[in-house]
């Protein structure tokens, strides 16, 4: 099929979105046989589940809290993977089709592919942003899901190695392009005290979607919903 | 509950979310409230997750160690764009030093 500039744009965008994706899949698949799944569970989530947040959320959970915790883990990757329902919502008019290929398409609709497509300009550069973007990234992850787990396996101790430390840097890679207003930073600020301060006293698990109320309290007032930049310049004349 | 049974049931309902936004009728996303809940939701829980990552040790107690540099470093090259996945080496090499000196 004959390729637009703009189509040939997408699929560049796709690729390097795609490649730096996949190799993130290696510390989801390290860590996850680090949190107790074998290297088939691990495989299983990146397959079917196909949601970083939603996986590394699962698997966080599972770590401090073990099999018990369950209920939390699953509760934790679920609400991680509603945005990808908002995706499919914005995806929908955009890719079109029969219903088979929708159903296809919900797979593939993640963060990465939803951001590639929708920063194209028009339709035909959206949809091939979008499906080489899903597909790239499914076959990647899945591979490097793999090997990860092989080598978290190979390697035992992975704290010794710092990729503890790696995850909680990959939940702020996720987190900071969201950062751009004061609402959002004060959800974060606010969701991160209260998951701390009821670590203590709660099952594993737990803290982390008490912290969810932060949320559903400063979106449903809409509270803080000025624009940051905005903040000093109406500060500074009040104050005058 | 068995891990298997853990990993099933989190990976159906997480694919479902998907295949119901291409269910509902396209004008539920004109409606901001339920949009920015869950837009602000994701950031909740990230941030209750890299809290929890950071500051808490086996499930219970609060602690301050290797991890919290490794997340400052990782905070100050993403105010930086370096790269995502040079970010993540750059935060595990972090802990894995102050683990290996202390």
């Amino acid at each position: 099929m004959p390729r637009s500039p703009d189509q040939s744009a997408a699929v560049r965008a796709s690729l390097a979105v795609g490649l730096a994706v996949s190799a993130y899949g290696i510390s989801f698949g390290a860590l996850s046989v680090a949190s107790g799944l074998d290297i088939w569970q691990t495989c299983v989530l990146s397959l079917l589940m196909f949601s970083g947040g939603s996986q590394f959320a699962l698997i966080g959970v599972l770590a401090t809290g073990g099999a018990s915790a369950g209920w939390a883990a699953i509760a934790s990757a679920v609400l991680l993977g509603t945005r990808n329902g908002l995706y499919s919502i914005r995806m929908a008019p955009i890719l079109g089709g029969t219903w088979r290929r929708r159903l296809l398409a919900a797979h593939f609709t993640i963060d990465e592919s939803t951001a590639v497509s929708t920063a194209q300009t028009n339709s035909g550069a959206q949809r091939t942003g979008f499906w080489w973007t899903g597909v790239l990234i499914f076959v990647g992850w899945n591979v490097m899901t793999f090997v990860g787990a092989e080598l978290g396996n190979l390697i035992g101790d992975v704290r010794q190695y710092g990729l503890d430390a790696a995850a909680a840097a990959a939940f702020l890679g996720l987190l900071w392009p969201r950062l751009k207003s004061l609402q959002p930073v004060v959800v974060a600020v606010g969701a991160a005290v209260v998951a701390v301060v009821l670590s203590p006293g709660l099952p594993p698990g737990l803290p982390v979607l008490a912290a969810a109320i932060v949320a559903v309290a400063v979106g449903g007032f809409n509270w803080f919903a000025r624009k940051l930049d905005v903040a000093p310049v109406e500060a500074a004349e009040r104050a005058s | 509950m068995n891990v298997w049974t853990i990993v099933l049931i989190a990976s159906v309902a997480v694919l479902a979310l998907k295949l119901v936004g291409y269910a509902v009728p396209t004008s539920l996303v004109e409606k901001p409230g339920p949009a920015r809940i869950s837009s602000l939701l994701t950031v909740a829980l990230l941030s209750a997750l890299i809290a929890v990552q950071t500051f808490v040790s086996s499930g219970h107690t609060l602690a301050l160690d290797a991890r919290l540099p490794a997340l400052l470093v990782a905070a100050g090259l993403f105010a930086l764009r370096v790269p995502f996945i040079l970010v993540l080496v750059a935060a595990a090499t972090t802990a894995a030093v102050i683990r290996m000196l202390t």
